[in-house]
């Protein structure tokens, strides 16, 4: 690893561009990425974690009237006030960022030509979202407890416990607070388990006005890495959709009571797919969910934070790490740094796990292990360029011409795996684009040049 | 041309090895568990690898040849004499399958420390943990988050669950060892539909906690070890059930890692205690084993030996 950030700092000044990358693991030019804005009501959550010690940041997509916004989270214990925060929405998005599913693409290089020559581009992205919370009154006689009430941010924030949940859900219900009908066995179950629950209201008075709702954290010890998904699936409208980022000083987190998955990726995939990047990401999350029978959580990424290659954005500094809860970095002297490094190598690695549920499909709560394994992942998928130019300029331009027509079927091949599209569909659309045998100019392509005999080739007699 | 007594050989070829197989209940069990690891290693993302089965196989078998050396050399016998790789062959596939770690070495460590320790604990002569368990449990214990078992990657598939029911059939029954899996799969079973009625949650959750891949693999192919349960069938189902208590208690609780084998390697003392209360004949394998006393296999080699003989 050390030696990994040092090639890649000596590389960087030639490079000019960005990228943290030892000549020999070179993953691509960096060009667009797929974060958690392309789906709606997604739920993020970070989860930084150190021996019984967690912060989780909770963070939703809501959109539209804070009045109407309110979070329910079963909780293990009350929490003190100091151990409530809101974040900045900031770090999650760079969070997302950094760990988002990237495409990269390379140029193919002229086949008569022995030296090469590479190109970059470059994009820019978007991001992610926030919570909120309420207040609270009487409740005595529904056997409801608030064991604490907090003000933090924009947020009324109560911790209550309940003998029934029959209670907990009218007096939730009295307060402004909309729990679908079903949710009783749910809360009966956490409140029989000597669960609290945290919830939250937007104070209008407190409120900025901006749209954007902060993401709440807060600082617990528990023995148990778990989260809470089940009330999710209590109203059921149709599958939820959750983002899991783990921070850990040891390696990658898995989920311990669902089967873990790494979303396929390395894939070469046709070059249109820059233009509709967002669609393929959405569409192959999808197919392979189908293909786990919803039954999988994917892993989109899992790598060292010191560093990143290609870098859908930058890794994180200490300073982001520490308010997303990592309590385990010791203070680091901070200031500009090659793009693509983080100022010293941080002892933090991060999972980014992604499911979509139900009640069906996840019918108990998420728990998680922290493995040792630190092998890096990412979710990255290949557009290769061809070169273009005369292709009957030297023997190996003709046989370079040829394999690129067996390249875009592969290309589309994988693409359908990838997303379940029609394969004929993803030609048209490739030929289209100029991607077809018929596109190669100056090549006999229904008699390709490396159909020649062997022995032609062999002696270049042909 | 017309060989009458070859095609009758040919004919009885399937015949002959069922029987051979079937000499040795290790015989299905090493079958059943290779067919997991290779299950394990085309289907899932941090499935078992080879590499691994490599590193454990020389653990396993190293301490395998030391440990019959030094009972061979205090018997004054050839030092290899009886050496018999079965048993090592399984753990070391037990470990594979069921272990994963950040570095090769420590499948290694968890195979030889499994096989050492069946050399070295050992109350009248009988070993006390089962090798695959302890040998995993030691590296969780020692290691950390270095070493982890993965119980979530077997996922819910009924596939498996088929074929684990069916080798694990053979298997057991030609151990006669049905007995513990099945106490172990009911008390776990009732305890968790019970704590799930009390909590009012839906059956969904105990069905989908006991159709996890990885409870099957460990009641059908480790907590049935003959050689380290207790000899006699109530015994037997005793620990079973102590097992599956524990073992639930450490999921319900403190949500201990590897929570079923935590439990069977915290219990293996209570198999020479239920040995002591209940009496009964001890199990051997049928043939290798360098048991020391009482040596009377239950199990009589088949006559018919088209692969020459079953030892090894």
């Amino acid at each position: 690893m050390k030696l990994k950030h040092l090639i890649a700092s000596l590389a960087l000044p030639l490079a000019g561009l960005a990228f943290a990358a030892p000549a020999s693991a070179f993953c691509g030019f960096y060009v667009a990425k797929a974060d958690t804005d392309l789906f709606n009501d997604a739920s993020k959550v970070v989860l930084a974690r150190d021996g019984d010690r967690t912060v989780i940041t909770m963070a939703s997509d809501f959109r539209g009237d804070v009045s109407e916004f309110a979070m329910v989270v079963p909780v293990v214990a009350v929490p003190e006030r100091e151990q409530i925060n809101v974040a900045n929405p900031a770090l999650i998005k760079h969070l997302d960022a950094y760990t988002a599913p990237r495409l990269v693409e390379y140029y193919d290089e002229n086949p008569c030509e022995a030296d090469r020559r590479y190109r970059m581009m470059e994009n820019s992205a978007p991001m992610p979202a926030p919570p909120m919370p309420s207040a609270a009154d009487e409740a005595e006689s529904l056997g409801v407890t608030i064991e604490a009430e907090y003000e933090v941010g924009e947020y009324d924030i109560l911790i209550l416990s309940a003998e029934e949940s029959d209670g907990l859900i009218k007096w939730l219900n009295q307060n402004g607070y909309k729990i679908p009908k079903g949710a009783e066995e749910t809360v009966g179950a956490y409140l029989k388990r000597d669960m609290k629950f945290f919830v939250a209201k937007v104070s209008l008075e407190r409120h900025d006005g901006s749209a954007m709702l902060r993401p709440i954290q807060v600082a617990y010890e528990d023995e148990d890495f778990m989260l809470p998904i089940r009330l999710g699936t209590v109203n059921a409208e149709g599958k939820q959709e959750l983002f899991v980022f783990a921070l850990t000083s040891k390696g990658r987190v898995e989920t311990s009571n669902y089967r873990t998955v790494k979303l396929p990726s390395d894939m070469d995939v046709p070059i249109y797919v820059k233009d509709e990047f967002a669609d393929f990401y959405k569409a192959m999350f999808s197919h392979q969910v189908e293909k786990e029978n919803g039954k999988a959580v994917f892993m989109e990424y899992a790598w060292d934070m010191s560093w990143c290659d290609p870098c859908a954005a930058e890794p994180l500094r200490p300073s982001e790490l520490r308010e997303l809860g990592v309590m385990w970095l010791d203070d680091a002297p901070e200031g500009p740094t090659p793009r693509g490094m983080a100022p010293s190598p941080v002892d933090v690695f991060v999972t980014r796990l992604h499911l979509r549920y139900d009640a069906k499909t996840f019918p108990e709560d998420l728990t998680f292990e922290i493995t040792g394994d630190r092998e890096n992942y990412q979710g990255r998928y290949v557009l290769r360029h061809p070169w273009r130019g005369d292709y009957t300029s030297c023997s190996a331009a003709s046989e370079y011409a040829s394999s690129l027509v067996e390249r875009w079927d592969a290309e589309a091949v994988a693409l359908a795996k990838l997303t379940g599209w029609d394969v004929n569909d993803i030609r048209d659309k490739m030929a289209d684009g100029g991607y077809s045998a018929a596109a190669i100019r100056g090549v006999d392509v229904e008699n390709p040049v490396n159909k020649k005999s062997w022995w032609k080739r062999l002696w270049g007699n042909g | 041309m017309y060989d009458v007594s070859r095609m009758d050989a040919v004919a009885r070829l399937p015949l002959a090895l069922f029987r051979t197989i079937d000499a040795d209940p290790r015989h299905w069990q090493i079958i059943a568990l290779a067919g997991l690891f290779l299950f394990s290693y085309s289907t899932s993302s941090f499935g078992a690898e080879p590499s691994a089965l490599l590193f454990a196989f020389c653990g396993a078998m190293l301490a395998q040849g030391l440990g019959s050396a030094v009972l061979n050399l205090r018997a004054g016998r050839p030092l290899l004499h009886g050496f018999d790789p079965k048993s090592a062959l399984i753990t070391t596939l037990g470990v594979t399958i069921l272990l994963r770690a950040a570095a090769p070495w420590i499948w290694f460590a968890a195979a030889f420390t499994g096989i050492a320790l069946k050399f070295l604990v050992r109350i009248k002569g009988k070993h006390v943990f089962n090798p695959g368990c302890i040998g995993i449990v030691a590296m969780m214990l020692l290691l950390g988050r270095d070493a982890w078992v993965s119980p979530g990657q077997w996922g819910q598939m009924p596939l498996i669950a088929g074929y684990a029911l069916a080798l694990a059939a053979l298997t057991l029954s030609s151990a006669k060892r049905l007995d513990i899996a099945i106490g172990f799969l009911a008390t776990f079973a009732a305890i968790l539909f019970a704590r799930a009625m009390w909590l009012g949650d839906p059956m969904a959750i105990p069905l989908h906690q006991l159709s996890s891949g990885s409870l099957l693999i460990f009641a059908f192919f480790m907590i049935t070890d003959p050689r380290s349960t207790p000899d006699s069938r109530v015994g037997r189902i005793l620990f079973a059930m102590a097992v599956a208590g524990l073992a639930t208690w450490f999921i319900i609780g403190p949500n201990q890692r590897g929570a079923p084998l935590m439990a069977l390697a915290a219990l293996g003392l209570l198999t020479p205690l239920l040995d002591r209360a209940l009496p009964a004949r001890r199990f051997e394998w049928p043939r290798g084993t360098p048991a020391p006393d009482r040596a009377r296999p239950i199990f009589t080699l088949s006559p018919l030996k088209p692969w020459g003989t079953k030892e090894t």
